[in-house]
């Protein structure tokens, strides 16, 4: 079972999954996105973050599938994890779902989902779209 | 450095190595402390600093001393992975040209293989790796290199052929090891042939896992005539950190030896073509590339052809990892300080085995990496 407690400032993240939503933070001083959540952009340091809803497309910057998985995990391998480059600027890691192959320079698309048991929380993963 | 108090490694050792359930992760290190200062002609009570990583207690220097019953005045409990141990040499050094110590002690134990419940190298997760990393059921450090290695592969044209070269020579390099943990000869096709872990790392691009302790005593150079073996100068040394999380590695085929590498060569006035023996911590084949690189002993994607060839092989025209490596002789978790006991040997003409000794050593680099590629930290150590 999946479970996540939310850091303090990353509970809009949490809140936007729960709603169906890729939000990020956007810095009002520099105007770049951030992820992960933080209280000081890491680019300019200003201390003014707001919240938007990303578009979740991206473009697979690297991959790995995972033939030995760990824990609870073990059961489900292979999986493909990858990190995304989201079109707003930010990187992120997650789990490749669906049955598209994952490749470098792939485009995919946020899917908000529960994978393994009910219990499980949803969390943000990506599908790869067909070229 | 030529003008200020000058340091240097007086004497190393390493406890216990392979499976050790008769030590204890404070045993292993007070072994191993007790051999490299009776090398060295010092005692325990000469030490007045104790440098020393790991997540076996709040503050391991603190744990340690009381242990060796020492009382330091200069304690350094830095963790910044693997690397540590080339950093803790660099602190040492500023320490002893500042005036601050003399004598410094740096130690590292694990009983990962023996006790692994109990040895305290797996830190819980920081809080971002919890939340985002973690619920993808992301297999770190292994993923992480892997991640590092598909963005290498497509961007370079390298192959898993070319990377199990590594692996390959490595292993000839622990055949000369009596303490290698695995010294029977393997070929490409082996590495090709072993499990696949997480793409494209397989089982033979991984290092052990064992247990092992190791300690490096470094003296102010108003010491050296005290001690009974060849001090071995700190010459230069560099840290650097690019991210923490592999998602936030600025670019997966750089690491941050990009940076310590050449702060170092310039603080020890060298360059590359003068280096007579490398030893870099390969945690995995691919570590070995991208550091390869980084420090600048070929250009980005042409690693690959590097180490092809015998090159860094016993015998090859750049002697690299002589012990064997994480990858063949032993990896008991954090393993930067064997980089820095097997450079200190090669540099004072240790070994009789003419293929097990580089001739005429007289320079050699050091470098650790620490994390998920996340630190580096090089040091330059010199014979003369
Ligand atoms: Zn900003």
């Amino acid at each position: 079972m999946v479970n996540v407690v939310p850091y303090p400032e990353a509970r809009p993240f949490w809140e936007g999954v729960a709603q169906g939503e890729l939000r990020l933070q956007r810095c009002q001083d520099c105007g770049r996105a951030v992820f992960y959540p933080r209280a000081l952009c890491p680019y300019c340091h200003g201390d003014r973050l707001g919240w938007f809803v990303a578009s979740g497309s991206g473009t697979v910057y690297s991959y790995t599938t995972v033939h030995r998985g760990f824990g609870e995990f073990a059961g489900q391998a292979p999986y493909s994890l990858a990190v995304i480059d989201l079109d707003e600027g930010p990187r992120m890691l997650s789990r490749i779902v669906g049955d598209v192959t994952v490749s470098i320079d792939a485009r995919v698309q946020v899917e908000i989902a529960r994978f393994g048991d009910h219990n499980s929380m949803a969390l943000p993963y990506f599908r790869v779209l067909r070229a | 450095m030529s003008t200020s108090r000058r340091a240097a490694i007086v004497g190393v050792a390493e406890s216990d190595t392979g499976a050790t359930p008769h030590l204890s992760v404070m045993s292993q290190q007070a072994k191993a402390a007790k051999a490299a200062l009776d090398e060295a002609g010092l005692r325990m009570s000469d030490v007045d600093a104790l440098l020393t990583a790991g997540s076996w207690a709040w503050g391991p220097s603190v744990s340690l001393a009381e242990y060796l019953g020492i009382r330091p005045d200069y304690l350094d409990s830095t963790n910044i992975g693997g690397s540590s141990f080339e950093a803790h040499v660099g602190h040492a050094a500023a320490a002893i040209e500042a005036g601050l110590i003399d004598v410094a002690l740096i130690t590292y134990g694990s009983t990962q293989r023996s006790d692994p419940f109990n040895n305290g190298l797996v830190e819980a997760a920081d809080v971002m790796s919890r939340q985002f990393e973690e619920p993808y059921g992301v297999p770190l450090p292994i993923a992480a290199y892997a991640l590092a290695a598909n963005r290498y592969f497509h961007q370079y044209g390298v192959t898993s052929a070319q990377m199990a070269e590594v692996a390959v020579s490595a292993r000839q390099w622990a055949g000369l090891n009596p303490n290698a943990y695995n010294r029977e000869p393997i070929t490409v096709d082996d590495v090709l042939a072993s499990p696949m872990i997480c793409e494209p790392l397989r089982k033979l691009d991984c290092c052990l896992v064992t247990d092992g302790g190791g300690a490096v005593v470094i003296a102010a150079e108003d010491r050296w005539t005290d001690v009974a073996t060849h001090p071995i100068t700190v010459l230069g040394h560099g840290e650097a950190i690019t991210h923490s999380s592999i998602a936030n590695m600025p670019d997966f085929t750089v690491t941050g030896a990009a940076q310590s590498g050449p702060k170092a060569m310039m603080m020890a006035g060298v360059q590359h073509a003068d280096f007579d023996v490398v030893e870099v911590y390969d945690s995995f084949t691919i570590t070995v590339l991208l550091t390869l690189e980084s420090l600048g002993f070929c250009k980005p994607g042409e690693a690959g052809d590097f180490v092809a060839r015998g090159r860094i092989a016993p015998g090859g025209e750049f002697p690299l990892n002589t012990n064997g490596g994480g990858l063949s002789y032993t990896h008991p978790g954090m393993y930067g300080i064997f980089l820095l006991i097997e450079a200190t040997r090669q540099l004072r003409h240790d070994f009789a085995d003419p293929l097990r000794q580089v001739a005429g050593a007289e320079l050699a680099l050091v470098h650790g990496t620490g994390g998920m590629l996340s630190s580096a930290s090089t040091v330059i150590l010199g014979r003369s």
